[in-house]
C-alpha cells in the first residue's frame, strides 16, 4: 500500500481539522489537548464500531445488528458481574469478545451456509438480539450500585494519562489495521469486496471470508458491549438503541464505499471523529443537541455525494490525445443498480453452462 | 445459399409452459396462505378473545398503517432500491402537520400539509438517487437521520396535540359495523399498487429495472424518471401513514414510528419480494403484512411483552428465506 | 511454429469422458483432452460448444459428473479453484480477474503472499519477488502500481506473472489477443513460446484461425458440448476445422441484396465525444447495409451506443428522417425510430430473468396499453407473432430468457426491436458467440429487413462477414474515421491495413 494515507483520507483529515478550527475560532478551550481527549475517548467505542462495520463492509455486506449485539453483551457481562462480583474483570472483558464473536458468527454463518443476503440476516438478528435481552433480563435494568467498584472503574483507569477507554480504541485500531494490510484474510478482504468472480479464481472462499468478516464486527460489538455498560454504568433493554446508524455514517463520511472493496482503518478511524466532533461540539457552540441528529443526517449525504464522485471511473479512453494526462471523466451510462446486492447475484448467475 | 435445416416450417409458441394450478401451487403466495390459516388457527386455539370482532378490527390496526407503506416499498424494492427513511418521513410529516395544527389549520389543510410533506421528502430521496444515482440504502441512512432530526429541531422533546376533531376520523374512525377507516385505505392502496406492479406498463418497467437496470435502459425505459416516482410514492404513504397514524394517537412526538422502517422491510421480504429486486407479487406483501398482524395480535392477547414479539418475527424473516434454501438442499441430497 | 511437437510424449494432463450438465443444457458429453508439456494446443469451437465450461473444470470451479482429470497420470480430485491451483493449473482470462484496487504485487501473490514470522504478509519480500517475476517476462511494471491504473496489456501480464508464481504447470490461455493491439499481440506470441521453454503445457482458446496455426502445436475441436476432433496442427487447415466445428462444409455465401437503395434517411455529421471517438461522418439509405469494421476497443460500440442515447456525445449534429436527432436516453431515440441491438446479450440485450414475452413487449408497451394498463392478450399476441417470424426456439412464451440458448435469445432481442417498427437498427457483433446454423440464419434476417426498407448498421470483427453483408463498409481506428469502402471493392487486406494504421508512418 503506497503511502500511509490515502487521497481521500487526507482530504478527511483536513475536513476534521478545519471543523475543529471552526468550532475553536469561538471557543478555544475546545482545541485545547484535554479537550480534545475528550472528545477521542467519547468517541472510543463508536471508533471500535466503525473499524468493525467496515471490515464487514469492505466485503460488499452490511451488518445492522451491531449495536444489537453490544447491548446483548452488554448485559450479559453487567449481570454477570452483578451475581459474581468477585470474577475478575478482565475475565468479563474476554467473556464479552467471545459471546460477541459467537453472535457475529451467527450472522456470518447465515450469510455463508445458507446463502440468505446480508441485509435480511441483520435485519433480522437485529430484532432477535434485542429481544433475547429482555428475555434475559426480564426487564429488569442493572445499575450502577449494582455493578462491582472494578467493573465500572476499567475504561477509567488511565496509562499514560489516557484512559483505558481510549487506549481500547487505539489498540482496537491498530489490531484492525495490521489485519486488513498483513494478513491473507484481511487481503481477502477487498478482493471479495472488489471482484468475488476474481476472488474464486485466485482461491479465496469468499463464503468463508465474509463469515469471518462478521465474526470480527461481533467480536468488537461485544467488546464495546462491556465498554458501554462499564462507562455508563447501567444497563437495559433499550441501550445503544439507534446506534447502529451513527455507525454506518462514520463508515459512510470514512469513505468505506458501500459496493466493497474500497475503504481503509484510517477512514474508518476519521469518520468516527468526525461525528465525535460534532456531537461533542454542539454543546459547546451552544446548539441545542436536538440538531444532532439533522447535522449528522447531512454529513451521511454530503458523505455519499462526495465518494459518488471520487469513485466514479474514468469512461473509456479511445482517442489517443485524450490519453495524455486530459483527466476528462466521460459521462457514464446510468447503471444505479442495487449495488449492495450484486455480488450475490453475480453468484447465483454463476451456475450457467458455459 | 444454406440456412441450416430448421427441420419444421415455423409454429408459433405455446403462451404458458405450466398449467394456471400448477404455478399457483408452487407459489410463495400459497405458502404464505397456508401460514397465515395456520397462524390464525393456532391464535384461535390459544385465545378464546381472538374471534371477537371488535378485538380483531382493533387488531388491524397494528399493521395497516405500515402495510401502507409496505405496498409502495415492495415497488421499490422490486425495482432494487430500498428506502429506510419511511420511519422519519411519518416523523417530519406528523411534526408538519402538528405545527400546522398550532397555526389553526383545519382537518383538510392537515391531510394535505401531510401528504405533501411525504411527498417532497419523497422527491428528496429520489432527487439523490435517480438524479445523482447515489446508492439508495445509504442515502436513505442519511434522510432517515436528516427528516427526524428536522423534526427534534422544531418539536425538541415536546409534543403537540390539540387537533381537530374531525381529524380523529382516518385513524379512530369506521366506516361500517367493525370495519375502520383504516381498512378501508389499507384495501384501497392494496388493490391500486396491485394494479400498478401487475397490470400496468409502469409496473411491467419495474420488474425490467429489478432485473438488469442496464438492460431495461437500452431497452427504452426511463429509468430514472421511474425511481423517482417510486421514491415519491413511497413518500407519499409514508405521509398518507402519518395522517393516520397522528390522527389515531391524537399528538405529535418526534420519536413516533421508531423502527418501523425495519418492520415494513420485513414486511415486503416475508411478502415473497426478492431484496436484491425484480421479483415478487403485490399479494404476498399483503398476506405477509396479515400474517404480521395475526402474530402481533396473538402475541398481544397471551401478554407477551411486543419486544419478544418482535424476536418471533425476526426468526420467521430468516425462516421464510432459509426454509426453501435448505429444503432443496435436503431434496438434492437424497437424490 | 513447430514442425513437430517436441519435449515428451506423454501428456501433462489428461480429461477422459468428462461430462457436466446443467438443468435442461447437456454443456459436456464425454469429452477428452490431452495436453503436453511445452506444447500449444489450440482449442476450437462455438460459443455454446463447451468451451468455458470446461475451462471451469479445469479450474476447479465445477467438478464434472463422470470421467476423470489426471496430472503426470495420477487421478486428481479438486473441490474447489484453490485445489486446481494447488495442483499447478492457471487461466487468464478475456476479462481481468484480478483485482483493481490492490497493487500490482498483490495480485500477484493473493492468496499464496510470502509469510513473515508471525503469519503477516512480508510485503517487502513480496514485491522483490514481483519484481522479478515481471523481469522474467519482459514486463516493466511498477509492484506497487494500483491494478486499476493499467491497461488491459498490462494487465495480462499480470495474470501471467501470478501464473508464474504459483508455479502453474498448466497455463489456460483463454482468448487473450481479444483486447490487444497489434504490437501486444507480438509481445504475447513471445511469451507463449518463453512459456514452452519453461515446459508448461499451455491451453490456447481462440476463434482466430491466424492466430491458432502461428502458435498452436495440437488442436482440439468442441462441437455442442462434444469433441469433434484433435491431432496435431500439421495435419489439418482452416476449411477442415471449420468442418470439424460445425459438423459439415458451409461456404461463406452470404445473402444477395436486392440492391434497392431507398432514399436517405440518417445523417450524421462530426459526430464527437471527449474521450472515446472523433469526428464521425456518413450517411445511410433504406435497404442499406452499412458496415463498421475495426479492431476491439476502436470506438465502434462506445459511438453506436452514443447515437442511441446511452452517453453523450460532445459535439455532432444527427439527423433521422430529416430532423435533428438528440438523443439524451435510449428512450428518446427509440422514439425517433433508431434502435440499437447491444453486442452483451446479455448484460445489455436481454433481461434473462423475465420471460420471453416480457422481453419482446417491453419497449412496445407504449403501444400495447390503453392509458397505461398494458392489455395482456395483445402483449401475447406481439410476442407470438414476432417469435414465430423469427422461428425461436423455446418451452413457451413465459420461459425466462436466461434459459435459452445464445442463438435463441439473440433472436428474443431482434424480435422485441422488430416489434417497435423501427427505420434505423443498429446490430452490435450480432453473430458473435453463436452457433454457424443461427449465424446464417441472423444474416438471412438481417438481408430480408434492408430488403423491406430498413437501414442497417452492422458493427462487426469479422471481415468475411463484414463484406459479405455490407454494402459499404466504414472502417474506425482508435476513435476517428480512417476509411470507407464500397465493399464489391474491397480487399480484406486494405480493411486490417486501415484498421491497425499499418502503411502510416509511425
Amino acid at each position: 500500500m503506497s503511502g500511509l494515507l490515502s487521497r481521500r483520507d487526507a482530504l478527511l483529515a483536513l475536513a476534521l481539522a478545519l471543523l475543529i478550527a471552526l468550532v475553536a475560532w469561538r471557543f478555544p478551550a475546545f482545541a485545547r489537548p484535554a479537550s480534545l481527549g475528550g472528545v477521542f475517548t467519547d468517541s472510543s467505542i463508536l471508533i471500535i464500531l466503525a473499524l468493525g462495520q467496515m471490515v464487514v463492509i469492505l466485503t460488499r455486506c452490511i451488518d445492522l445488528s451491531m449495536a444489537s449485539n453490544l447491548a446483548l453483551v452488554g448485559m450479559i457481562v453487567a449481570m454477570t458481574n452483578a451475581a459474581l462480583p468477585a470474577l475478575p474483570v478482565p475475565l468479563l472483558v474476554v467473556l464479552a469478545i467471545a459471546i460477541g464473536a459467537t453472535l457475529g458468527a451467527v450472522n456470518g454463518l447465515l450469510v455463508w451456509k445458507v446463502g440468505i443476503p446480508p441485509i435480511v440476516v441483520t435485519l433480522g438478528t437485529l430484532t432477535i438480539f434485542r429481544g433475547l435481552i429482555f428475555v434475559i433480563s426480564d426487564g429488569q435494568w442493572i445499575n450502577a450500585h449494582e455493578m462491582s467498584d472494578g467493573f465500572k472503574a476499567l475504561p477509567r483507569l488511565t496509562v499514560a494519562e489516557v484512559p483505558l477507554l481510549a487506549w481500547s480504541a487505539i489498540v482496537a485500531f491498530a489490531a484492525v489495521a495490521v489485519f486488513v494490510s498483513r494478513t491473507g484474510t484481511g487481503r481477502a478482504l477487498y478482493a471479495v469486496g472488489g471482484n468475488p468472480d476474481a476472488a474464486v479464481y485466485a482461491g479465496i472462499d469468499a463464503g468463508r471470508t465474509r463469515c469471518i468478516a462478521f465474526v470480527i464486527a461481533g467480536a468488537l460489538a461485544g467488546f464495546a458491549g462491556y465498554l458501554w455498560v462499564a462507562r455508563y454504568a447501567v444497563a437495559y433493554v433499550d441501550i445503544a438503541g439507534g446506534f447502529e446508524l451513527d455507525v454506518i455514517a462514520a463508515c459512510v463520511i470514512g469513505g468505506i464505499s458501500i459496493a466493497g472493496g474500497i475503504g481503509t482503518v484510517v477512514g474508518a478511524l476519521l469518520g468516527a471523529l468526525f461525528l465525535g466532533v460534532i456531537k461533542n461540539a454542539l454543546p459547546v457552540v451552544d446548539v441545542s443537541p436536538f440538531w444532532q441528529l439533522a447535522i449528522s443526517g447531512a454529513a451521511i449525504i454530503i458523505a455519499v455525494l462526495f465518494n459518488a464522485r471520487a469513485e466514479r471511473r474514468p469512461g473509456r479512453i479511445i482517442l489517443k490525445r485524450a490519453e495524455q494526462g486530459v483527466a476528462v471523466v466521460a459521462p457514464r451510462p446510468l447503471q444505479g443498480g442495487s449495488m449492495w446486492g450484486e455480488s450475490i447475484r453475480a453468484e447465483s448467475n454463476r451456475g450457467e453452462s458455459g | 445459399m444454406k440456412i441450416p435445416e430448421s427441420a419444421s416450417a415455423p409454429r408459433a409458441l405455446p403462451d404458458r409452459s405450466r398449467g394456471w394450478l400448477a404455478r399457483s401451487a408452487t407459489s410463495w403466495e400459497t405458502l404464505l396462505l397456508l401460514v397465515a390459516i395456520t397462524i390464525f388457527l393456532i391464535n384461535m386455539q390459544a385465545s378464546p378473545y381472538f374471534l371477537d370482532p371488535w378485538n380483531l378490527s382493533d387488531a388491524t390496526f397494528n399493521f395497516t398503517e405500515k402495510a401502507m407503506i409496505a405496498f409502495a416499498m415492495a415497488l421499490l424494492i422490486v425495482a432494487g432500491e430500498i428506502d429506510l427513511s419511511v420511519a422519519s418521513i411519518i416523523a417530519l410529516a406528523s411534526t408538519a402537520m402538528g405545527f400546522a395544527v398550532q397555526l389553526g389549520a383545519g382537518t383538510p389543510a392537515l391531510v394535505f400539509i401531510g401528504l405533501g410533506v411525504g411527498l417532497l421528502c419523497g422527491a428528496f430521496n429520489g432527487l439523490l438517487v435517480a438524479r445523482f444515482g447515489l446508492p439508495s440504502i445509504v442515502v436513505t441512512i442519511g434522510t432517515l437521520s436528516l427528516f427526524r432530526g428536522i423534526a427534534y429541531i422544531v418539536l425538541g422533546d415536546q409534543a403537540y396535540s390539540g387537533y381537530p376533531e374531525s381529524f380523529a376520523w382516518f385513524g379512530q374512525g369506521y366506516v361500517f359495523w367493525v370495519i375502520t377507516v383504516e381498512m378501508v385505505l389499507f384495501v384501497l392502496v392494496a388493490v391500486a399498487f396491485g394494479v400498478l406492479l401487475h397490470k400496468t406498463s409502469f409496473g411491467r418497467a419495474v420488474y425490467a429495472i429489478g432485473n438488469n437496470p442496464t438492460a431495461a435502459l437500452f431497452s427504452g425505459i426511463r429509468v430514472p424518471r421511474v425511481k423517482f416516482v417510486l421514491f415519491l410514492l413511497t413518500g407519499l404513504m409514508a405521509g398518507l401513514a402519518a395522517v393516520c397514524l397522528t390522527s389515531r394517537l391524537g399528538s405529535t412526538r418526534p420519536s413516533i414510528a421508531v423502527g418501523w422502517e425495519l418492520e415494513v422491510v420485513t414486511m415486503v421480504v416475508l411478502g415473497g419480494v426478492n431484496i436484491l429486486g425484480g421479483s415478487g407479487t403485490l399479494l404476498g406483501v399483503v398476506l405477509a403484512a396479515i400474517i404480521m398482524g395475526l402474530v402481533t395480535f396473538g402475541f398481544g392477547l397471551m401478554n407477551v411483552p411486543g419486544i419478544v414479539m418482535s424476536i418471533f418475527v425476526g426468526l420467521l424473516l430468516i425462516a421464510v428465506i432459509a426454509l426453501p434454501v435448505l429444503g432443496r438442499r435436503l431434496v438434492s441430497l437424497r437424490r | 511454429m513447430s514442425l513437430e511437437p517436441h519435449g515428451d510424449e506423454k501428456p501433462l494432463l489428461t480429461l477422459a469422458g468428462v461430462s457436466k450438465s446443467f438443468p435442461g443444457v447437456r454443456a459436456l458429453s464425454s469429452v477428452s483432452l490431452s495436453l503436453f508439456p511445452g506444447q500449444v494446443t489450440a482449442l476450437v469451437g462455438e460459443n455454446g460448444a463447451g468451451k468455458s465450461t470446461l475451462v471451469k473444470i479445469l479450474t476447479g470451479i465445477y467438478w464434472p459428473e463422470e470421467g476423470h482429470l489426471s496430472i503426470d497420470g495420477e487421478r486428481q480430485s479438486f473441490s474447489s479453484p484453490h485445489d486446481a491451483a494447488q495442483a499447478g493449473i492457471t487461466a487468464i482470462h478475456q476479462e481481468t480477474v484480478l483485482f483493481d484496487d490492490l497493487s500490482v504485487a498483490e495480485n500477484i501473490f493473493i492468496g499464496h503472499a510470502p509469510r513473515s514470522r508471525f503469519g503477516l504478509i512480508d510485503g517487502r519480500t513480496m514485491r522483490r519477488e514481483a519484481a522479478r517475476l515481471l523481469e522474467r517476462i519482459g514486463a516493466s511494471l511498477d509492484p506497487t502500481a494500483r491494478l486499476r491504473d493499467l491497461g488491459i496489456a498490462s494487465k495480462h501480464l499480470v495474470a501471467i506473472a501470478r501464473a508464474l508464481s504459483i508455479d502453474a504447470r498448466v497455463v489456460i490461455m483463454d482468448e487473450p489477443t481479444a483486447a490487444l493491439s497489434h504490437k501486444e499481440i507480438e509481445e504475447l506470441y513471445e511469451l507463449v513460446e518463453t512459456l514452452k521453454a519453461d515446459g508448461k503445457a499451455i491451453l490456447f482458446i481462440s476463434h482466430k484461425f491466424d492466430e491458432i496455426f502461428r502458435i498452436a502445436d495440437r488442436y482440439t475441436v468442441f462441437r455442442d458440448g462434444e469433441m469433434a476432433g484433435s491431432g496435431l496442427i500439421t495435419e489439418t487447415d482452416s476449411s477442415s476445422l471449420v468442418t470439424l466445428m460445425v459438423g459439415r462444409s458451409v461456404e461463406s455465401v452470404f445473402p444477395a441484396g436486392s440492391g434497392h437503395l431507398g432514399e436517405s434517411v440518417m445523417y450524421v455529421k462530426g459526430y464527437s465525444h471527449p474521450t472515446e471517438f472523433e469526428d464521425i461522418t456518413f450517411s445511410l439509405r433504406r435497404g442499406e447495409i452499412l458496415g463498421f469494421y475495426g479492431l476491439v476497443g476502436a470506438g465502434r460500440s462506445e459511438c453506436m451506443q452514443s447515437l442511441f442515447g446511452v452517453s453523450r456525445p460532445s459535439a455532432g449534429r444527427v439527423e433521422i428522417d430529416g430532423r435533428e436527432l438528440a438523443a439524451a436516453s435510449p428512450a428518446d431515440a427509440i422514439a425517433r425510430g433508431l434502435v440499437y441491438v447491444p453486442e452483451d446479450r446479455g448484460g445489455q440485450g436481454a433481461i434473462t430473468g423475465l420471460p420471453v414475452v416480457g422481453n419482446v413487449a417491453l419497449p412496445s408497451l407504449g403501444g400495447l396499453s390503453r392509458r397505461g394498463f398494458v392489455a395482456m392478450a395483445r402483449e401475447f399476441a406481439l410476442a407470438r407473432e414476432y417469435t414465430t417470424r423469427l422461428d425461436l426456439r423455446a418451452a413457451a412464451l413465459d420461459q425466462p430468457v436466461g434459459q435459452l440458448s445464445g442463438g435463441n435469445q439473440q433472436k428474443v432481442v431482434i424480435a422485441k426491436w422488430l416489434a417497435t417498427r423501427p427505420t434505423v437498427i443498429i446490430l452490435d457483433e450480432p453473430t458473435k458467440g453463436i452457433d454457424i446454423g443461427s449465424k446464417a440464419a441472423v444474416h438471412a434476417f438481417m438481408r430480408e429487413l434492408a430488403d423491406d426498407g430498413l437501414a442497417v448498421i452492422m458493427v462487426s470483427s469479422e471481415i468475411p462477414e463484414v463484406l459479405g453483408m455490407s454494402d459499404r463498409v466504414i472502417v474506425l481506428r482508435e476513435g476517428r474515421q480512417v476509411a470507407e469502402f464500397d465493399s464489391e471493392v474491397a480487399s480484406p487486406e486494405a480493411l486490417v491495413r486501415a484498421a491497425a494504421g499499418i502503411d502510416e508512418a509511425a
